[in-house]
């Protein structure tokens, strides 16, 4: 009879070794099948929006305003001049404050002022983008008492801060400390130190870190909604000309931009998007595509940049 | 005083110990910008709750609490947020149960299974989708995906629930034909947290000591036993905080959600109808408010969205730090 229980008991630990197994394979194998499934909208999104955006695009779409609604053609060219102008000011904002913020973060992470400084960075990373639009309102559109594209770059910096504190901050981190240590036994003083020698050694990281913060930025809508507003009329070409030809200076011109409604590609997809004329809808595809194609090649680049460098300071 | 040369080198020299070599200023520009940092965390909260005042003090606590019969009626200054603070629970919270599995799945097999050669591919392609813009989920979530998965989904739904006992009204259908739904709205949600959530969680899993992993294989765990029975419970308060800051993140997402969730103000609680979320009634609305008060009330939504995504942050914040600081010199890179 013993010799019957050792046989039940090696079939009970085989068919438990035989499950035990099974549900190891099945779950590894389970967590690829969603690694691939998480990837399933992204190709179907960047497929079907090259698909249907290449249909649109011609150069006309890049250099021509808007056509009256319901006719076709035109272009986005307004949208195009105005993304680039609140992103380019956006970026000339957030820069400065960004950099410096994030020497201070690098150079004393454990005093009070930097643990709160870093972690405020990260909380402001997760603010919704649209109450950041709603601050620009309160702080500049309502107190101006009109729309702008100044008051659209502020929150766009807002938005932009977090990202380039942070890697800024990673990259300045990665600088050997004997770089820093020889150029102040050299007698160079501290600031002379981090700008002559520590940004240089760290500026590729800060450019990529512009860089992703610039994409990021370009595809926003949320932040620009009430506070560029949008305006489909706008035309930097024919303002600089009427500018020039009634003697006004350059700041003048500069202001007059600043200060207007303007729109951007994500809000002029936006709009788009939500008209019932067909060949809107179109032109809302084509705008999507070229706004995916420069926040990918951005993200892309930027990442690539930021590995190499990582292994070069590495060593 | 005379002028002379020596004088003026006394001068200088003065004037440099006074600044220290010029780092006295450098160092105050630095505190400066650092404080402006923080001053900008605060200035966000004070300026939406200095104009909301109007409406805090029209309206008062009944404006946030649920009630059976709200009202957002902008005619005749009457309103209550209770509907888009339930729309914007109930579709982040559905988009939570549908994305935690699967980033977990993603997280796992990124940290512990990928071969070495596939997993920075990998990583990036899951951060690329985090880096789509929203405006652009919302134009493929209106002509594509709405029509093609969600229309399908909540008609299946709507005949699988609609005679259990409780469910029914949640479930109340039927879905429009055209998909825009708070159904669609927790799907496209879901999408958009995945990176978010992955990406923190595979973090946390990198971050625990190989000696935990060696140990239980060693003592003949099958490396799922490991992963389910080890890391995971060991990196959980991390793993909370990527949920709850994917969390955060559904809950102040804008554009997508506006673009699917079909905009309508009705009393239903059911997934399967139109609705609206506290982000996207005030972008739909607070460029043409009509009066100061419809104004003030689109800036509270706003701040109760910012007090709620700002705690939330915190504390998920702090419990990603307290697992990714516990053993830097461990971890892997």
């Amino acid at each position: 009879m013993t010799t019957n229980y050792s046989e039940l008991l090696k079939r009970g630990v085989q068919t438990r070794r035989l499950r035990r197994k099974s549900v190891n394979g099945f779950m590894l194998s389970l967590t690829g099948i969603l690694t691939l499934l998480a990837l399933v909208p992204l190709f179907w999104i960047i497929g079907y929006v090259i698909y249907r955006g290449g249909k649109t695009l011609n150069l006309a779409f890049f250099t021509q305003l808007p056509k009256p609604m319901g006719m076709a053609g035109g272009g986005v060219l307004h949208a195009i001049e105005g993304s680039l102008i609140v992103t380019l000011m956006a970026t000339v904002l957030a820069f400065v404050p960004g950099v410096l913020a994030a020497f201070y973060a690098a150079r004393n992470p454990n005093t009070p002022l930097g643990i709160a400084l870093r972690f405020s960075t990260d909380v402001l990373s997760g603010v919704p983008s649209i109450v950041v639009g709603l601050f620009g309102y309160t702080l500049i559109v309502k107190p101006q008492g009109h729309y702008s594209a100044f008051a659209g770059s502020v929150a766009l910096a807002i938005l932009m801060l977090p990202t380039i504190i942070r890697t800024t901050e990673e990259m300045l981190k990665l600088v050997p400390g004997a770089l820093r240590e020889g150029s102040l036994a050299l007698g160079a003083s501290e600031w002379k130190t981090s700008l002559n020698v520590l940004l240089p050694a760290a500026m590729d990281g800060v450019i990529t870190g512009v860089l992703l913060a610039i994409a990021r930025a370009a595809g926003e809508t949320a932040p620009l909604l009430f506070t560029t507003l949008g305006n489909e009329r706008f035309d930097l070409g024919s303002i600089i000309k009427s500018g020039v030809q009634n003697h006004q200076g350059i700041f003048q011109i500069m202001g007059r931009i600043f200060n207007s409604p303007i729109d951007s590609l994500p809000l002029t997809l936006w709009k788009y998007a939500q008209q019932p004329y067909p060949e809107r809808v179109d032109q809302a595809w084509g705008v999507a595509l070229i706004l995916m194609i420069l926040v990918l090649t951005i993200n892309v680049i930027a990442r690539i940049w930021i590995e190499l460098r990582k292994k070069k300071l590495r060593g | 005083m005379k002028i002379s040369k020596t004088n003026i080198q006394k001068l200088l020299k003065k004037f440099g110990q006074l600044f220290n070599h010029g780092d006295r200023p450098w160092f105050g520009l630095l505190i400066l910008m650092s404080i402006l940092v923080l001053v900008l965390m605060v200035g966000i909260g004070y300026l939406l709750w200095r104009d909301s005042a109007l409406s805090r003090s029209s309206f008062g606590l009944s404006f946030l609490l649920p009630t059976k019969d709200p009202s957002w009626d902008p005619v005749n200054s009457d309103f209550q947020a209770w509907p888009f603070i339930y729309g914007t629970l109930l579709t982040s919270v559905v988009a939570l149960l549908i994305a935690i599995p699967i980033s977990l799945g993603i997280a796992i097999f990124l940290a512990e299974l990928c071969p070495a050669w596939l997993r920075t591919p990998l990583n990036w392609l899951v951060e690329l989708l985090a880096a789509i813009p929203s405006v652009v989920f919302g134009l493929w979530g209106i002509f594509i995906f709405l029509p093609q998965v969600v229309t399908p989904i909540g008609n299946a739904l709507y005949s699988a629930f609609k005679n259990v006992p409780g469910l029914s009204a949640f479930f109340a259908g039927p879905i429009p034909q055209s998909g825009s739904s708070r159904l669609a709205a927790s799907l496209i949600l879901a999408i958009m947290i995945i990176p978010t959530i992955s990406a923190v969680s595979r973090d946390v899993l990198n971050a625990i000591p190989p000696s935990q992993r060696e140990a239980s294989l060693a003592l003949g765990s099958t490396q799922w036993e490991t992963i389910w029975q080890i890391l995971i419970p060991y990196g959980s308060s991390g793993i909370l905080g990527a949920v709850i800051l994917g969390l955060g993140r559904a809950l102040g997402e804008t554009m997508a959600v506006t673009m699917v969730i079909g905009n309508s103000i009705e009393g239903t609680i059911s997934i399967l109808r139109p609705g609206y979320t506290m982000a996207s009634i005030i972008a739909n609305e607070f460029a043409e408010a009509v009066s100061k008060l419809h104004t003030s009330s689109l800036i509270e939504i706003g701040f109760i969205l910012f007090v709620l995504t700002l705690s939330l942050n915190v504390i998920a914040r702090l419990l990603v730090w307290s697992v990714t600081r516990k053993n830097p010199q461990e971890a892997r890179s």
